[in-house]
């Protein structure tokens, strides 16, 4: 049981790297068979991760978030999904090489520290836990996708001021489609942060007895909502785009990754996983 | 047989010469028929473009059709030879072939990889086949030519970057914005190159255009002519927040648009980014612009930049590309070269089968009452000796003829005492006509 769930963990990673690999190769070379490639290794990898998902599900008879090895699993399944929803939908495999490196990091990482399922604390046993984390990394996978339109877009600005304009820039989408792209995933990507800090703090009037306790998380979850509601009501109210979106969306993402990852590693709260 | 090209190019003519030599699509029938009866030639094509006059044929004596066709061509055009003798040059085989292959991959172009070439040889060649004046070797000569053309533009970048100014500001405002059919574009001050960018802007899909001058009547008559609208000079920078895209080239010896101009438009127009194109000397837009956020400048020496490394990489891809066409040169001669054992091999097949006949036929007189699947029977057995004795060296032959290697067919001839070879090699078009039905069951 626990060898099944690990072999298609292991098949996921694989297929990640071979989709950044070939994502890599798009910047050196556009290819449609290299796109194609791509594509194919993400939409495998994801088919092996989420039935890595449900496998770990039913043998912990619940959703398979509690320990840091699973969230980040979980994370990178939805930053999988996000990313081929995008490319697949807007033809920008190019954008693989700028998101599959994430992927590939954290699935990596939730191997290296993978552990047998144990007991649900049962703090973590409430209606809102599911949906909170979903919610969440729904969100968060998803402004990850606007960091690394973010990041393409300086790249892309760079080069044609600099008036680099043959290779990589012949390559990348132009800063119009770019800018429309990040603007949509925002605007898909705050709800679902927003609606995420919501149901936690539900979850936490069930758990905790309070909605709100100021613990680190929740501050820099905070501070990460409003980076993030800064730039989508600049925006929307002041037409805010370009390079100033873009530093702002992966500003943003390394809140969400701080907030993620950097609390709990760096501070301590009531948000610890079990493996810390 | 022999393939030969003649012609003149814009390297080799000047247009004095290309012009008189040039034929106008209504004479090209005329020409085919003209130049086929005066060199007696079975197979003939002309192409003619701005840039080329070329005749292609198929000839038993190259040297000998080419001063039938120099005089061909003398006479219809009624110029004397000595006119443009000196701005022809004269191919034959490989070179012809390799020489075609050029001209169609668009090697040989004045703008390397301009594809407009392709087009123009499809259309001489079609007119060729719709007056009958090609035979099964320029049917397969042009049909590897396009072929190899095709095969140069998919896996080489020939033309795959802008190569004048003009469309270089087109490639860039494409990679600006996600569409260009909802811009604006402005154009500054009247200017061939302006006119010429923003004719491009509108194939690409631009619809508004304003024009501004400092001669409102130029102004005018220019916006007319782009179905746009006159801007009054004076108020052209309250305009700016209109515009996507300003193509400038004015006289004016300071910068007409200078940041403190772009900064109030840029709000105004919620930070949409503006293309700036400077075109002018001395340069019409303040070089800090390009430093503002959401603004992007190019000067005419940008955009030249941007041309010339585009001529290079076509350059470069045009090396990759002269290997392709070496490559589909050799497989092309080689299947004239195998050509050449096609009469031989007719021949054989012919000899054996004679002989195998006559030999049934003896034998099933001899043998008396047969039934007729008997008689099949015998007969298949013959069929099927001859075949098989033959299917090695018919192979071998052909093998050899693709490399150039001729001695093994006169072996076969002399062994085989074959002597009908009284049109061998003098009309292979005529030949291969009668001959494709039999000789593809053994290939």
């Amino acid at each position: 049981m626990h060898s099944s769930y690990t072999i298609l963990l292991t098949l996921a990673l694989l297929c990640y790297v071979i989709g950044m690999a070939a994502g890599f190769g798009l910047i050196w070379q556009a290819s449609r068979r290299t796109s194609r490639l791509e594509n194919a290794a993400l939409i495998a990898g994801f088919v092996a991760h989420a039935a890595a998902f449900v496998v770990r599900g039913v043998q912990s008879d619940a959703l398979p978030v509690a320990s840091l090895h699973e969230s980040l699993s979980c994370f990178a399944l939805f930053l999988a999904g996000c990313y081929l929803w995008v490319s697949l939908r807007n033809r920008v495999s190019i954008l693989g090489a700028f998101i599959n490196p994430l992927t590939v990091i954290i699935t990596l990482w939730a191997l290296l520290i993978i552990r047998p399922v144990e007991p649900h604390p049962p703090v973590l046993k409430s209606l809102w836990m599911p949906l909170h984390v979903l919610l969440s990394f729904a969100g968060h996978a998803m402004l990850a996708v606007t960091c690394g339109l973010g990041i393409m877009y300086l790249l892309q600005e760079r080069l044609i001021k600099r008036k680099k304009v043959k290779g990589l820039f012949t390559r990348l989408p132009s800063l119009g489609k770019i800018d429309q792209l990040s603007y949509i995933s925002l605007s898909i990507g705050f709800p679902l942060l927003t609606l995420g800090i919501i149901t936690g703090s539900l979850w936490a009037s069930v758990a905790w007895g309070a909605y709100w306790s100021w613990d680190p998380k929740e501050t820099w979850s905070l501070i990460t909502w409003f980076l993030y509601a800064a730039l989508l009501h600049g925006r929307i109210s002041v037409g805010w785009r370009g390079r100033r979106a873009a530093v702002l969306s992966i500003v943003g993402f390394a809140a969400i990754m701080f907030t993620f990852l950097g609390v709990n590693l760096l501070l301590t709260g009531l948000h610890t996983y079990g493996s810390f | 047989m022999h393939i030969i090209a003649l012609g003149v190019n814009h390297r080799s003519a000047p247009v004095e010469v290309r012009e008189c030599l040039a034929f106008a699509d209504n004479a090209v029938p005329a020409a085919i028929e003209g130049l086929r009866a005066a060199a007696g030639l079975h197979e003939i094509m002309i192409l003619s473009t701005c840039n080329r006059v070329e005749l292609y044929a198929t000839c038993a004596d190259p040297e000998a059709t080419r001063e039938k066709l120099v005089a061909g061509l003398s006479g219809f055009h009624n110029l004397p030879a000595a006119r443009f003798a000196d701005n022809l040059y004269f191919f034959r085989d490989a070179e012809a072939v390799r020489h075609v292959f050029r001209v169609a991959a668009s090697l040989d172009s004045m703008v390397v990889g301009e594809p407009q070439i392709l087009g123009q040889l499809k259309d001489a060649y079609a007119l060729a086949v719709e007056h009958e004046a090609t035979g099964q070797v320029l049917n397969k000569f042009m049909h590897r030519a396009f072929s190899t053309a095709k095969l140069v533009r998919t896996q080489t970048n020939i033309a795959g970057s802008a190569v004048s100014v003009s469309y270089a500001a087109v490639e860039l405002a494409r990679k600006i914005f996600a569409d260009l059919t909802d811009k604006t574009v402005m154009l500054v001050g009247a200017g061939e190159m302006c006119e010429l960018a923003a004719r491009h802007f509108i194939t690409h899909g631009v619809r508004r255009v304003l024009v501004t001058n400092r001669t409102h009547a130029r102004a005018r008559d220019l916006a007319a002519e782009f179905d746009g609208h006159a801007i009054a000079f004076g108020d052209f920078h309250n305009q700016l927040d209109r515009v996507d895209i300003l193509l400038s080239s004015t006289g004016s010896p300071t910068y007409l648009i200078r940041p403190e101009h772009l900064a109030p438009a840029l709000k105004k127009r919620r930070y949409r980014p503006i293309f700036l194109i400077d075109i002018a000397v001395p340069r019409d837009i303040d070089p800090a612009a390009n430093e503002m956020d959401g603004i992007f400048l190019y000067d005419v020496d940008d955009l030249q930049g941007v041309v010339a490394e585009n001529i290079d990489q076509r350059l470069q891809e045009a090396e990759r590309a002269e290997e392709l066409v070496a490559l589909e040169v050799d497989k092309f001669t080689g299947w004239l070269e195998s050509l050449k054992v096609t009469p031989t091999i007719k021949e054989l097949r012919r000899l054996a089968a004679g002989i195998a006949g006559a030999e049934v036929e003896k034998t099933i007189a001899g043998l008396g009452d047969l039934s007729p699947r008997q008689c099949k029977k015998i007969e298949a057995m013959a069929g099927a000796i001859v075949n098989k004795l033959l299917h090695a060296p018919v192979t071998r032959l052909k093998e050899e003829a693709e490399h150039g290697n001729q001695v093994p067919v006169e072996v076969v001839r002399q062994l085989f005492n074959l002597k009908n070879s009284g049109d061998r090699n003098q009309n292979p078009g005529d030949h291969q006509q009668r001959e494709t039905g039999s000789t593809t069951p053994d290939a």
